[in-house]
């Protein structure tokens, strides 16, 4: 890495903090995004544990390694905590942390109400994986809960499931208020929206969803604790319910849920490529209001996930084709993601590799998605094990990816040390590999007649399932070099400058890490976020990525 | 040894057009026996779908690692690359090809639905509205006395005739229940209860599928169709065999601990081995006149009565009671 040259004008070392900070109710949107993100990758563990569980099972074809009973358990447990508390979460860390310094403000517009938002999550986190203990087990009606599976099984378990998400999505809820009321008030002077970096576009995105779809799930999940604890009858057919009126409550939630899981990266993505690619971005405006796009279109696509629940006719070809027309702005940002890195000088490092392997991944998952988004196949596909492919190619190959592109490139920022390169990269290869090795096969399973959540399978698929799970229990071991290097990095690795990828964005124009309240005075802006390569009028022919902070940024930045 | 990049790039398109268009045509091996008249109309949508999909991807990974090959940053080098901020015709280029694709999978999607049948009124829910089929038939543990009589008079949503016989009856009507962890079969016409599917080869068969407890999927993934079994909601499937043989049919929706069990077959078979059947399971529903005779055979007579292996080696503990089968026994039919 070149010396920094873009260096805080008189920046001093921020006075060494107390590590128990990070265990306080800290209303510093810093420490509070630090909690989120440590706090949900813990969650990301414990995900990751209950899928090897899950795949050691499925390695053969007979019921094995756990009983039926605990198999439901498994896979329903994993995918809500991965949803609810890795990915959503995390992405929020990552709003907090980095809105108010990339908008040029000293915090969050609701520092209290943010503090609230992220003490509901341990809780609910903690509630959700010992209901495993309780004595019916832990949910089994996989993550959708549908009735009236949800109402016969394990009633102990779903209640607490039915709180923990309760609990998480208020977080939620009270997450994307600040979001938006951050992004949208405390903007520096001169940044109008279209000034503003790209992820802010998308976490606004994504606040609306999460603003416009929540409490549609909150009010589904009450009614089913109803229906669950008091016997009433609003989803339970013995009584008059109708199951299907659950089916629609829930994806009108949890189709957005996947745009709040993958937006955020969206966002991320679009800051990463221009810096290591030392190019702007391509297409500012069409990616972000492709953001807006699909947070609108998102929600008027749910019953894509209900194609054989007995779904009308006009219906099943309306929610075909509206979610055909999402995958328009979806390409768009695929093809400005591409013609950003083209011809531009790419530095490939952990960073850039995962964002680019994101880029990669992330397309496999949205081509698929096209083709179950069609009527006649999907009838054919969905609840198979095509699906699981599907999901896990937006999910682990988008979200997760970009969250660890995301984690190398901003954590010199938020801990003032560099991480370790040649171990991300060793980690970037081995989640590659074993990702593809796990979920690529099950595209395969799926077409050929294997059903999703089912712990034995006919024997004719064994060697494929074979291959998918030696594919994640390489996954299983690909987050041991990111846990080492993240630790012992975050204790003694390299110290970062400032700015060491001579970004454009603001929150490199304070020290690593910033201090607190970020700002000193009223700062203003002078350049856009992503000027790679543009020279300043008149004055110098230096490019502007290799200006001081002071260009950037006018008034005091401490 | 100088072409020109335009050369190149042509090049490269035609080579990827071929290879998009190899792959969609190869599909097969990745689907399984096509097995009713409509099902090869689903592949060739999903072989058309392939190819686009190739294409798109190719050209994607293709673009990302020539760039990671020919654009990395020279070691040295500190400068930016070039200031390129958008390129309008580009971008509207790459917005309309995906509509227009989209556009297209949408039409054929439609098309082949249509010859589904999914767009027969009497299975589409066309001007019906939107809630009014709860009423009489909401009993989730319903005996087949109180369950709903299903005639096909009545709207049940699914796949119903292809365009060619709509209006017309089914030469077959099987109604199909789904519980935890089995599918019964019912005959209504000759009085029958079946663990397996039996229907002739290139008949028009019409599932009427409802569902005991939970929710239950009835797929057979070499008709490539499938259908939730709803309790409290009858849905249908409407189909015709043109391949003889024995098919798997999944249960395809969580119901439970023993959803992975929750399996058996259709056998499509030639009219002759079909009367064979027929003749198989129909004395003893005749010599007792109540139904309860295929009761008592299903209970008592494995051999005659053709379920499958797997059903069997479960049944007991499938906590599907001896009772509840007797329930079941079309009694009303
Ligand atoms: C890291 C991000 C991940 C996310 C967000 C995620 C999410 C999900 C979701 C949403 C489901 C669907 C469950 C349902 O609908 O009930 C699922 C199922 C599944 N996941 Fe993951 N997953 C992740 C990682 C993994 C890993 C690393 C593995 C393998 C080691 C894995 C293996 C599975 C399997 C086998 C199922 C299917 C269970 C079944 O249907 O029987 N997942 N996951
Ligand atoms: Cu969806
Ligand atoms: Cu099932």
């Amino acid at each position: 890495m070149a010396p920094a040259e873009l260096r805080t004008p008189g920046a001093i070392e921020p006075d060494p903090e107390p590590w128990q900070r990070f265990f306080s109710f800290s209303v510093d949107h810093k420490v509070i995004g630090i909690q989120y993100l440590v706090t949900s990758f813990f969650f990301f563990l414990i995900g990751g544990a209950l899928a090897t569980a899950v795949r050691v099972e499925l390695a053969t074809p007979e019921v094995d390694f756990v009983s039926r009973e605990l198999y439901n358990q498994l896979f329903t447990i994993h995918a809500t905590v991965m949803i609810f508390l890795w990915i959503v979460p995390a992405g929020a860390g990552f709003g907090n942390y980095l809105i108010p310094l990339m908008i040029g403000a000293k915090d969050m517009a609701f520092p209290r109400l943010n503090a609230i938002a992220f003490w509901m999550i341990p809780p609910a986190g903690l509630l959700l994986i010992a209901s495993f203990f309780v004595p019916t087990g832990a949910a089994a009606a996989g993550w959708t809960s549908y009735p009236p599976l949800s109402l016969v099984s394990g009633q102990w378990g779903e209640l607490i499931w039915i709180l923990s998400i309760l609990l998480l999505g208020t977080s939620s809820i009270l997450g994307g208020i600040n979001f938006a009321a951050t992004i949208l008030k405390m903007r520096i002077p001169g940044m109008t929206l279209n000034d503003m970096p790209l992820f802010c576009w998308a976490m606004l995105a994504a606040s609306i969803l999460i603003l416009m779809s929540t409490p549609v799930l909150a009010g589904a999940l009450v009614l089913l604790s109803f229906d669950l604890m008091a016997g009433t009858a609003f989803f339970n057919p013995t009584g008059g319910g109708d199951p299907i009126v659950y089916q629609h409550m829930f994806w009108f939630y949890s189709h957005p849920a996947v745009y709040i899981m993958i937006l955020p990266l969206f966002g991320a993505i679009s800051e990463i490529l221009p810096v290591h690619a030392r190019k702007p971005i391509f297409g500012y405006k069409a990616i972000a209001y492709s953001s807006i796009a699909i947070s609108l279109l998102g929600l008027i696509v749910w019953a894509h996930h209900m194609f054989t629940s007995g779904t009308p006719a006009w219906l099943r070809m309306f929610f075909m084709i509206a979610t055909m027309i999402i995958a328009v702005p979806t390409g768009i940002k695929v093809f400005g993601w591409v013609a950003t890195i083209w011809g531009g000088k790419l530095r490939l490092n952990s960073a850039m590799l995962f964002a680019i392997g994101f880029v990669s991944m992330f397309v496999v998952g949205g081509l698929s998605g096209v083709m179950i988004a069609s009527v006649p196949f999907d009838i054919h596909v969905h609840d198979t094990y095509f699906i699981v492919a599907h999901l896990h190619y937006v999910l682990f190959g988008g979200s997760v990816f970009g969250l660890y592109a995301a984690l190398y490139h901003w954590f010199p920022k938020m801990t003032g040390r560099m991480l370790n390169e040649p171990w991300g990269k060793v980690h970037f290869v081995l989640t590659l590999v074993g990702f593809n090795l796990c979920f690529l096969p099950m595209h395969y399973l799926g077409l050929m007649g294997m059903p999703r959540r089912v712990a034995e399978y006919d024997p004719q698929f064994s060697t494929v399932n074979a291959i998918c799970s030696i594919g994640s229990y390489i996954l299983a071991v690909s987050t041991i070099p990111f846990l080492v290097n993240a630790v012992y990095s975050w204790v003694a690795g390299e110290k970062a400058s400032a700015n060491p990828w001579n970004a454009l964005t603001l929150e490199w124009t304070v020290s690593s890490p910033p201090p607190e309240h970020n700002f000193v005075g009223q700062p203003v802006l002078k350049t856009g976020p992503y000027d790679y390569g543009v020279t300043k009028r008149g004055e110098s022919r230096k490019p502007i990525s290799q200006l001081k902070a002071s260009d950037i940024l006018s008034g005091s930045t401490r | 040894m100088n072409v020109p990049s335009t050369i190149l790039t042509l090049l490269m398109g035609i080579g990827l057009t071929l290879i998009s268009l190899w792959v969609g045509q190869n599909y097969h091996f990745l689907l399984p026996v096509s097995a009713t008249d409509v099902s090869p109309e689903v592949d060739r949508l999903f072989g058309a779908m392939l190819t686009i999909a190739t294409g798109l991807f190719l050209l994607v990974q293709g673009c990302l690692i020539y760039a990671i090959l020919r654009f990395r940053r020279k070691p040295g080098d500190d400068t930016d690359g070039p200031p390129i901020r958008g390129n309008i015709p580009l971008e509207i280029l790459w917005t309309a090809i995906p509509a227009v694709i989209c556009l297209g999978i949408s039409v054929f999607s439609f098309d082949v639905y249509n010859s589904m049948g999914g767009l027969d009124p009497m299975a589409s829910g066309a001007g019906m509205g939107m809630a009014h089929h709860h009423g009489h038939h909401t009993a989730i543990a319903a005996t087949l006395d109180e369950a709903p009589a299903m005639t096909g008079t009545e709207v049940a949503l699914g796949l119903g005739a292809a365009p060619g016989s709509q209006g017309q009856a089914p030469d077959l009507q099987v109604n199909v229940q789904g519980l935890q962890y089995a599918w019964i079969f019912n005959y209504p016409d000759l009085n029958v209860m079946a663990g397996e599917l039996h229907v002739p080869v290139g008949q028009d068969v019409q599932l009427n599928i409802s569902a005991m407890d939970v929710l239950h999927a009835f797929w057979i993934p070499q008709f490539r169709i499938k259908q939730d079994a709803i309790p409290g909601r009858p849905t249908q499937l409407r189909f015709r065999a043109t391949q003889p043989g024995r098919y798997p049919i999944v249960c395809a929706e969580l119901c439970g601990s023993f959803h992975g069990a929750m399996r058996t077959e259709v056998l499509v078979q030639t009219p002759e081995e079909y009367e064979a059947w027929v003749a198989s399971v129909m004395p003893e529903a005749e010599t007792t006149e109540t139904g309860q005779g295929s009761a008592v055979t299903l209970a008592q007579n494995p051999q005659n009565l053709t379920d499958s292996e797997y059903l069997q080696v479960y049944s007991d503990r499938l906590g599907i009671e001896t009772r509840s089968i007797a329930q079941l026994a079309p009694a009303a039919l």
